[in-house]
């Protein structure tokens, strides 16, 4: 190690490999995983949150975690939205077009996309 | 792209409890489901909560899996990593966290809600159970390295020596000496001297562990320290003298110790700064009286490790007679965090005269046996009762023992007392290295006295009489006291004796041996009495002094008594009780070998203890 500058490259390296692993007030796209979920699609959905959110450069800001069956099956893949001190919004019948469209729109423009909330799908 | 990180315990408690197969269970079912490229199985350091090990953490979500056995592996992997539901019934189950998260939504205990780690204040541990110890590019993204760094580029060694000095940090091996103060003893005549720096990894206190989790967890955290303590005193060579029992730290000290070295944080010209530090491991054949500091610099000198005279302090004349600095391994562990953040931030935490926090390894009766890391002046009560889950079973809390054999004993009516070098000494224990073993009323104290000076009898060296001689006849007469010989002037002699091998002794070892003798004879003289005079050992330990018996009356005559006795003590008799069918059983005492197998076996509460 010759510098300092040698060290603060492998630590902005690693920090966004190891940040997972703080807890805090983080937003969080939370990916129903039941059998349903995966049935209708979810595993594609999730790996677009998870590579869009790398991308984007969000780590550590944004967290993408997975949950069990909500029930409300014939909407599957639902995603949730948690932001701190938001209201939870959540996505149904979700694609990995759709995903990247809230990415970039919800999560990084901060404008929810009505379109393809459950409640436009229930009013549908 | 990795989303999720299943974090396996690899400390000792965790490894013996089968974490290693875990792991490699956890590895192979997530390959079979195809998510080697989604999900990271990383082994970490120790979590702390050992009673419940071995221990998973799974992140993002951070939900904590307790006494995860290799059979709960496949159904963690398929529901919670694959589907995303947490397998609820092996979530760490804990009262305060589930009332904490009524009425949020998530059903499940994350980790910093339970009592157990929401009380602790973790600095020395920081990185324990969250890094992977084996890879030091985690620790350098924990800002790892960076103090050394800073220590390099912008501060004077004397600059490193004031910030340690205002910081307040004393010395976690026991006697609480200022650190800043070895530092500047040591730092006269740069570069002219050959000088040393030292680590003592010789954690020898029954109960004690928590040298061996920062030394399993966080290894680089000590070289990183030793490297700014050989800056500011002006050496270039480290030591850490770590005992063999302790096969995993030693393991990954090494590697850690190699990796620096690979990325040039160990070696020549550290940072361009033309400072050098190299560092090796010397093992110690678990000797307690190596834990002093002289002798432990003896035995890396290749001698037989024993004590010698101070002064010349070793900040004088230390290893190879050279001056040297010898701190703890948890020492150690706090001073990147001091230059970092700065010597008023840590000075911030903790009471008057000590400062920060100290890590405890909590044993004996409580529920959570573990390591907890709190800022000095908490109370016994809030560690006993919050974190370490109270005493199971019920019983009365009696009395905490800390500092090991050098230590003494707190009574309950002092549970409130903050946790502090001073308070601890003027209640006649010590802080000692960090064990902290609870007891309840089913300990006797004479016993806990005994165990202790059993202990130090052991491991005296022998090199000085008062230690060698005195701790032997203590030992005898506790020995008298609790055969049911004992006579009221034997404690005068224990007392008396006591203070002379105090004053007399060469090293700490002797110094403090018959503390745990003093400190329950102060606190506890009448369980000493009861001994004595009534013959009796209160807490039904002393097997001299037990009796078992059977009220003839009661027994019916059934026998199960006799066929659970393994010494054949139990016999009928002629006498059948009014309204009984069979004659009674009787214990025959001289045969008793006291082992209490007897009484579950009694339905109908005949037997009785004295």
């Amino acid at each position: 190690m010759k510098s300092l500058a040698e060290l603060a490259a492998i630590r902005e390296k690693m920090k966004d490999k190891i940040v997972l692993r703080e807890g805090g007030e983080n937003t969080r796209i939370v990916v129903g995983m039941a059998t349903c979920g995966i049935a209708a699609g979810a595993r594609p959905v999730l790996n677009a949150f998870v590579e869009g959110v790398d991308r984007e450069d969000l780590n550590g800001k944004v967290v993408v975690s997975q949950t069990g069956c909500i029930g409300l099956c014939q909407y599957e893949p639902i995603v949730e939205i948690c932001e701190p001190g938001k209201e939870k919004v959540t996505y149904v019948k979700m694609t990995v077009e759709k995903a990247e469209k809230v990415l970039k729109e919800h999560i990084k423009g901060g404008k929810i996309v009505e379109e393809y909330t459950i409640t436009s799908a229930q009013k549908a | 792209m990795i989303r999720s990180h299943v974090l396996v315990c690899g400390g000792t408690g965790c490894t013996s409890s089968g974490s290693p197969k875990i792991q490699a269970a956890f590895q192979s079912e997530i390959e079979k489901l195809g998510l080697a490229e989604e999900v990271k199985v990383v082994q970490t350091g120790c979590f702390g909560l050992c009673a419940l090990g071995p221990v998973v953490i799974v992140y993002p979500d951070g939900t904590f899996y307790s006494n995860v056995t290799v059979d709960d592996v496949a159904e963690i992997a398929s529901e919670h990593l694959l589907k995303g539901r947490i397998v609820e019934r092996l979530v760490y189950n804990d009262t305060g966290a589930a009332e904490a998260k009524e009425g949020a939504e998530e059903a499940h205990a994350s980790l910093n809600d339970t009592t157990f780690y929401k009380a602790q204040h973790r600095l020395a541990l920081r990185n324990c159970g969250v890094i992977n110890p084996e890879n030091i590019e985690e620790y350098i993204a924990m800002d790892g390295y960076a103090a050394l760094g800073k220590v390099l580029t912008e501060m004077t060694p004397d600059d490193v020596i004031q910030t340690i000095l205002d910081s307040g940090l004393r010395g976690r091996g026991g006697a609480g000496f200022p650190t800043g103060m070895k530092w500047k003893f040591a730092s006269g005549n740069r570069g002219n001297v050959q000088k040393y720096v030292c680590c003592n990894a010789d954690e020898g206190d029954p109960g004690a562990f928590m040298d061996r989790s920062i030394l399993e967890g966080d290894p680089h955290a000590l070289i990183e320290a030793m490297a700014i303590a050989g800056y500011a005193i002006g050496a270039n060579q480290g030591y850490v003298y770590v005992r063999a029992e302790y096969p995993i730290a030693v393991n990954r000290l090494q590697i850690a110790i190699d990796q620096a070295k690979e990325y040039g944080l160990l070696g020549k010209d550290i940072f361009g700064s033309g400072f050098d530090f190299d560092l090796g491991i010397r093992l110690g054949a678990g000797a307690f009286v190596c834990g002093e500091e002289t002798a432990l610099m003896t035995s890396i000198e290749g001698k037989r490790g024993e004590p010698r005279p101070r002064p010349p302090f070793p900040a004088v004349k230390g290893l190879f007679e050279r001056p040297t600095v010898l701190n703890n391994v948890e020492t150690y562990a706090n001073i990147p965090q001091i230059i970092l953040h700065g010597a008023d931030w840590f000075a911030s935490m903790g009471t008057e005269k000590s400062k920060g926090t100290k890590v405890f390894a909590l044993g004996g009766k409580i529920k959570n046996t573990g390591l907890v890391e709190v800022p000095m002046g908490t109370t016994l009560r809030q560690i006993i009762e919050e974190i370490g889950g109270g005493i199971p079973n019920g019983k009365k809390f009696k009395a905490a023992q800390t500092g090991g054999p050098s230590g003494g004993c707190i009574p309950a009516h002092l549970i409130d007392t903050p946790i502090d070098y001073d308070n601890l000494l003027e209640i006649g224990s010590m802080m000692g290295s960090g064990g902290l073993i609870v007891m309840d009323e089913d300990n006797c104290m004479v016993d806990i006295a005994r165990f202790f000076l059993d202990f130090t009898v052991d491991e005296s060296c022998g090199k000085c009489t008062p230690c060698r001689v005195g701790t032997k006849r203590l030992l005898e007469i506790l020995d008298k006291i609790i055969s049911g010989n004992g006579e009221l002037e034997d404690l005068d002699r224990l007392e008396e004796l006591s203070n002379y091998i105090k004053s007399a002794s060469l090293c700490g070892l002797g110094q403090t041996a018959p503390n745990p003798v003093l400190s329950t004879l102060r606190y506890f003289r009448d369980e000493y009495v009861a001994h004595i005079v009534d013959k009796k050992c209160p807490a039904g330990v002393c097997k001299k002094l037990v009796r078992f018996s059977i009220d003839a009356d009661k027994c019916i005559g059934c026998g199960m008594c006799a066929k659970q006795c393994p010494a054949s003590a139990i016999a009928r008799t002629d006498y059948v009780a009014p309204g009984h069918k069979l004659a009674s059983f009787a214990i025959d005492s001289k045969k008793c070998v006291k082992c209490g197998a007897c009484l579950p076996t009694c339905k109908f509460k005949a037997i009785s203890k004295q």
